[in-house]
């Protein structure tokens, strides 16, 4: 995420080093006195933040009863588990699909000249913040059944799709909404990679495409890693977009859980969801974190 | 000439996901001009009424005054912390306990929504915050912290620490050189990271959905429970209007960013 | 808050205050920045501290300035313990490489910051800084940004800012480090003649020998976080306490051999021949220094005999400068000299020729030899 905010602000040359520690009182403890400027900010954190979510995966285990009644219950219903499986099979189709949707625009921009790449940049950061609310009201405008999308269909002789309230409808909705957690840490990767590789390959006899596809492909993973790792788990928890877009019928993990803790009061099963949502983020970066790393390995050995 | 080829498909490629991205938000602002009761697009024919409407209506102009006052609270609370927060994670000679905290700070920017909001939401109805405009400014304010945070910690990574010790020796305390020196220099930073804080705040839905009480709704809340009931051109007004707030202040955010940059 | 007018602000300008530097130690966890440094700078004096990038003069000068706490040792000023007082109450300018001139403010009111930390009304602070601004030569720049003027400019106004609340003494961490020597020439003079005119006690940092030379009325060589010797440029130079400090500042010939008393000189034996040198009797390992306008070459190969040395050599290298030109002589054993004749005074000697090394018993020094300055030096 930090990647995602890097064009906003990227972190210039770091000031050159103190000469000296710093300034008149260095004396003692005086080292460690920046400390108590973070400690505000950490006591928010900790009261609005971190308690409430431990608090929250806490009661997954202590409510109503103490236990694991909560998973049991969650793991036991057929129709619960179908509803993770169809969370996780959305994400993949995000996933995916931003991944094609976002590999040439970010090829794009590290080939395009320097305006053209801000205002490339500017675009995709442009869904990032601009209201959510706004956005989806916008396709819900847009791909009702009376809607400017099915007009246009129509004109093609297609008959009128159903788009909203069904997956179609949400994956729409939430892929715009994830470009930039894909194409960010894409670009960053792709923009590091030696041009004068491609060149090379295609002097040794490889057609552009294969100097492409041989060369500048594999060096990219890190990015797809990343990125696809990015928009896996944040679509994961995406609560508005499959709500206004979706069906109810076809509820993702996130709607679920609101009905049971706003529409039911059931604190428990709320919070074993939340659980077992935060589990898989907490193992999707994990086992990025090994690719990563068995990849670098990789790279070291081969040379 | 297939390299031709090749840069054209590109183009038109990125050209596409470029529309994809930006035109299908557009659509709301002419359907807040329509003169219909419903939705359609392209309106045929033109009028304000919606934004009399939106004008008229207690319960949209309440919402919108409480999503002004709930960000530049926030503004201001996530700006003053985060930035002694960013100014103690650059400070701080404890590398690995500012790796820490500093995780700690940007951790709400991964954690998803929903389940921050369940917690949030628990919390606060045990303390009596749900619903309340401390509650709402506490909760926004822990997601928009970590903007300020990214924000001023980027400039003070391009401010020159030196002039503080060069301040020192012409006799300034440490009040007066923040005051004098350091802030001065890094308010494009501070500036864009309160813009970005009330952004964050202004377009809010998740935890305010569940914090949200009868008396104190916000205008996302309002617009979600609004698509939900009924859709009326009132909607793509309120819309409109929001995208416009947003996007000037977050252009502004923006520019101020590029020129901290530029004045390296 | 209010500052609190730093103590010492009222004290009369044009006065240069006495820094005593006792056992001065900063150690960096286990490293050792600064070792056991004594040493007192008389009021107005413009002390140097010179010597090799690392050895320790920029650590010192942060201690008197207050920007990095004292290991051990103590610091007075004027007979006052500072080591306690922070940075921006000691009351002492200081001019950094780098300028560090605030870049928001014009270059009057980077002049006139210090000004404002002690509350120096209006009327009163406009004066003052018209005239820094007036000493160091910038006048007509006051409403100008930093970025708008040139490196030397900016390092004027920097001394401005620094001298314009009449500090007792005045630090500069190699000021002119940044610029080209012209500029460096230029700006070294006008130093020169701003401490002749604020009068207060400069201390100087620089690796530049020749800058230490033309600013300093004495100089603190440093080396390996020690002061090896504090004298006037001539003690420095003809009477050189170290090896280092032989080596450091000036060209000369170093013999190495071993000594032994020899009535009132010493004798120095080198592979195959001996050497007669005056003073500092010593024995054992023993290093000789000659500069090289002391030694003389003789075409004669024959014994000179009376008190004199003399080395059969060879001259293999010529250097030209005008005034004058070097011979770079072999001596027996490899050791190499060199040596300075005036133009008028020249032998008619060329590469490839034999000749004596001549020089007088009491133009040389005989040192304790020091093998680590090799390593510090080539
Ligand atoms: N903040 C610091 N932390 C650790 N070591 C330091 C620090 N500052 C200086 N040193 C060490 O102290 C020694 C002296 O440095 P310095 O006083 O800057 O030398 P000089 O100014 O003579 O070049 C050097 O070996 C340097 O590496
Ligand atoms: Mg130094």
């Amino acid at each position: 995420m930090a990647a995602l905010l890097s064009p906003l602000s990227p972190s210039g040359p770091a000031a050159a080093a103190t000469p000296a520690e710093k300034g008149g009182g260095s004396r003692g403890r005086a080292r460690n006195r920046p400390f108590l400027l973070i400690v505000p900010a950490l006591l928010v954190l900790l009261a609005v933040f971190a308690y409430p979510v431990a608090q929250t995966f806490v009661s997954a285990f202590t409510t109503p009863s103490p236990g694991t009644g909560n998973f049991a219950w969650f793991f036991g219903s057929p129709a619960n588990v179908a509803v993770l499986t169809r969370t996780f099979s959305t994400a993949l189709w995000a996933t995916v699909i931003c991944l094609c949707l976002a590999y040439p625009y970010a090829y794009l921009m590290t080939v395009a000249s320097p305006r053209a790449r801000a205002t490339l940049l500017l675009i995709v950061m442009l869904p990032f913040w601009t209201s959510l609310m706004v956005r989806t009201f916008a396709w819900l405008v847009l791909l009702q059944d009376t809607g400017l999308v099915n007009g246009f269909l129509g004109l093609l002789g297609l008959g009128p799709v159903s788009l909203v309230r069904t997956q179609t409808g949400v994956l729409i909705g939430m892929v715009q909404i994830l470009m930039p957690f894909m194409v960010l840490p894409l670009y960053s990767v792709m923009s590091g990679i030696d041009r004068r590789l491609l060149t090379a390959a295609q002097s040794l006899g490889a057609r552009p495409l294969v100097a492409l596809l041989r060369v500048f492909v594999p060096l990219s993973l890190p990015g797809v890693a990343a990125g696809a790792t990015m928009v896996f788990i944040t679509s994961l928890g995406f609560y508005v977009t499959p709500a206004l877009l979706g069906s109810p019928s076809e509820a993702l993990i996130s709607q679920f859980m609101y009905t049971q803790v706003s529409g039911m009061l059931m604190w428990g099963r709320g919070g074993a969801m939340a659980v077992v949502l935060f589990a898989a983020t907490l193992l999707l970066i994990g086992l990025l974190g090994l690719a990563m790393r068995a990849g670098r390995r990789g790279k070291a050995g081969a040379r | 000439m297939s390299a031709r080829l090749g840069r054209a498909a590109l183009w038109t490629a990125g050209v596409l996901v470029a529309a994809w991205l930006v035109a299908p938000t557009l659509v709301v602002i002419p359907l807040g001009f329509t003169d219909k009761v419903s939705l359609t697009f392209p309106p045929t024919g033109w009028s304000t009424r919606w934004y009399a409407n939106f004008f008229g209506d207690p319960a949209w102009t309440a919402a919108l005054a409480n999503s002004l006052l709930v960000g530049v609270l926030v503004a201001v609370v996530a700006t003053a912390i985060g930035t002694a927060a960013a100014f103690g994670l650059t400070r701080w000679t404890n590398g690995r306990g500012s790796a820490a905290a500093s995780v700690l700070l940007l951790a709400p920017m991964i954690v998803p929504g929903i389940i921050l909001a369940i917690g949030i939401y628990a919390v606060f109805l045990k303390l009596g915050l749900a619903g309340t405009l401390v509650g709402f400014v506490a909760a926004h304010t822990v997601l928009a912290m970590p903007f300020v945070v990214v924000s001023v910690t980027a400039s003070l990574r391009t401010f020159d620490v030196r002039l503080e010790t060069a301040a020192a020796s012409l006799g300034a305390g440490r009040w007066a050189t923040f005051r004098q020196v350091t802030l001065p220099l890094i308010m494009p930073g501070v500036v864009s990271g309160a813009l970005f804080a009330f952004v964050t705040s202004f377009d809010e839905v998740v935890v305010s959905l569940f914090i949200q009480s009868p008396t104190l709704v916000t205008l996302p809340v309002q617009m979600y429970s609004s698509v939900t009931r009924e859709t009326d051109p009132t909607l793509a007004a309120a819309a409109t209007m929001i995208l416009v707030l947003t996007t000037v202040l977050v252009g502004g955010g923006l520019t101020l960013a590029a020129r901290r940059n530029r004045a390296r | 808050m209010p500052v609190d007018p730093p103590e010492g602000a009222a004290l009369p300008a044009g006065k240069g205050a006495r820094i005593d530097l006792s056992g001065m130690t900063k150690r960096y966890g286990g490293a050792v920045a600064v070792d056991d440094v004594t040493l007192t700078v008389e009021p107005g004096e413009f002390m140097t501290f010179l010597g090799p990038s690392g050895s320790g003069k920029t650590t010192t000068l942060n201690m008197i300035a207050g920007f990095t706490d004292i290991t051990s040792g103590t610091l007075r000023i004027d007979d006052r313990p500072v080591g306690a007082v922070p940075a921006h109450k000691r009351d002492i300018g200081v001019v950094f490489q780098h300028y560090a001139l605030f870049p928001h403010m014009t270059v009057a009111q980077n002049v006139a910051f210090p000004l404002r930390q002690r509350r120096v009304p209006r009327a009163e602070r406009d004066r003052l800084v018209a005239a820094a601004l007036e000493t160091v030569q910038l006048p007509g720049h006051a409403s100008r940004y930093p970025r708008e003027l040139s490196g030397g400019q900016q390092q004027r106004v920097a001394l401005a800012r620094a001298i314009v609340f009449s500090p007792r003494v005045l630090l500069m961490d190699e000021p002119l480090g940044a610029l080209d020597r012209k500029l460096r020439e230029f700006l070294q003079l006008e130093i020169k003649r701003i401490h002749r005119e604020v009068g207060s006690t400069f201390v100087f940092v620089t690796h530049d020998q020749e800058e230490a030379l033309v600013l300093s009325d004495r100089i603190a060589v440093f080396n390996n976080a020690r002061i090896e010797q504090v004298g006037t440029a001539r003690d420095l130079y003809e009477r050189p306490a170290t090896l280092f400090v032989a080596r450091f500042l000036g060209e000369s010939t170093v013999l190495r051999g071993t000594a032994t008393p020899d009535g009132s000189r010493s004798r120095l034996d080198l592979d195959g021949f001996a050497v007669r040198a005056s003073g500092g009797v010593r024995s054992g390992p023993a290093a000789l220094v000659v500069r090289p306008e002391r030694l003389r070459l003789e075409a004669d190969e024959s014994d000179a005999g009376g008190g004199g040395n003399a080395i059969p050599v060879t001259v293999v290298e010529e250097i030209y400068l005008g005034a004058a030109r070097k011979l770079e002589v072999l001596l027996p054993g490899g050791a190499r000299g060199l040596v300075r004749e005036q133009a008028g005074t020249s032998s008619d000697l060329r590469v490839g020729d034999r000749a004596r090394l001549c020089w007088h018993p009491d133009d040389c020094v005989l040192l304790p030899d020091d093998p680590t300055t090799e390593r510090i030096l080539t």
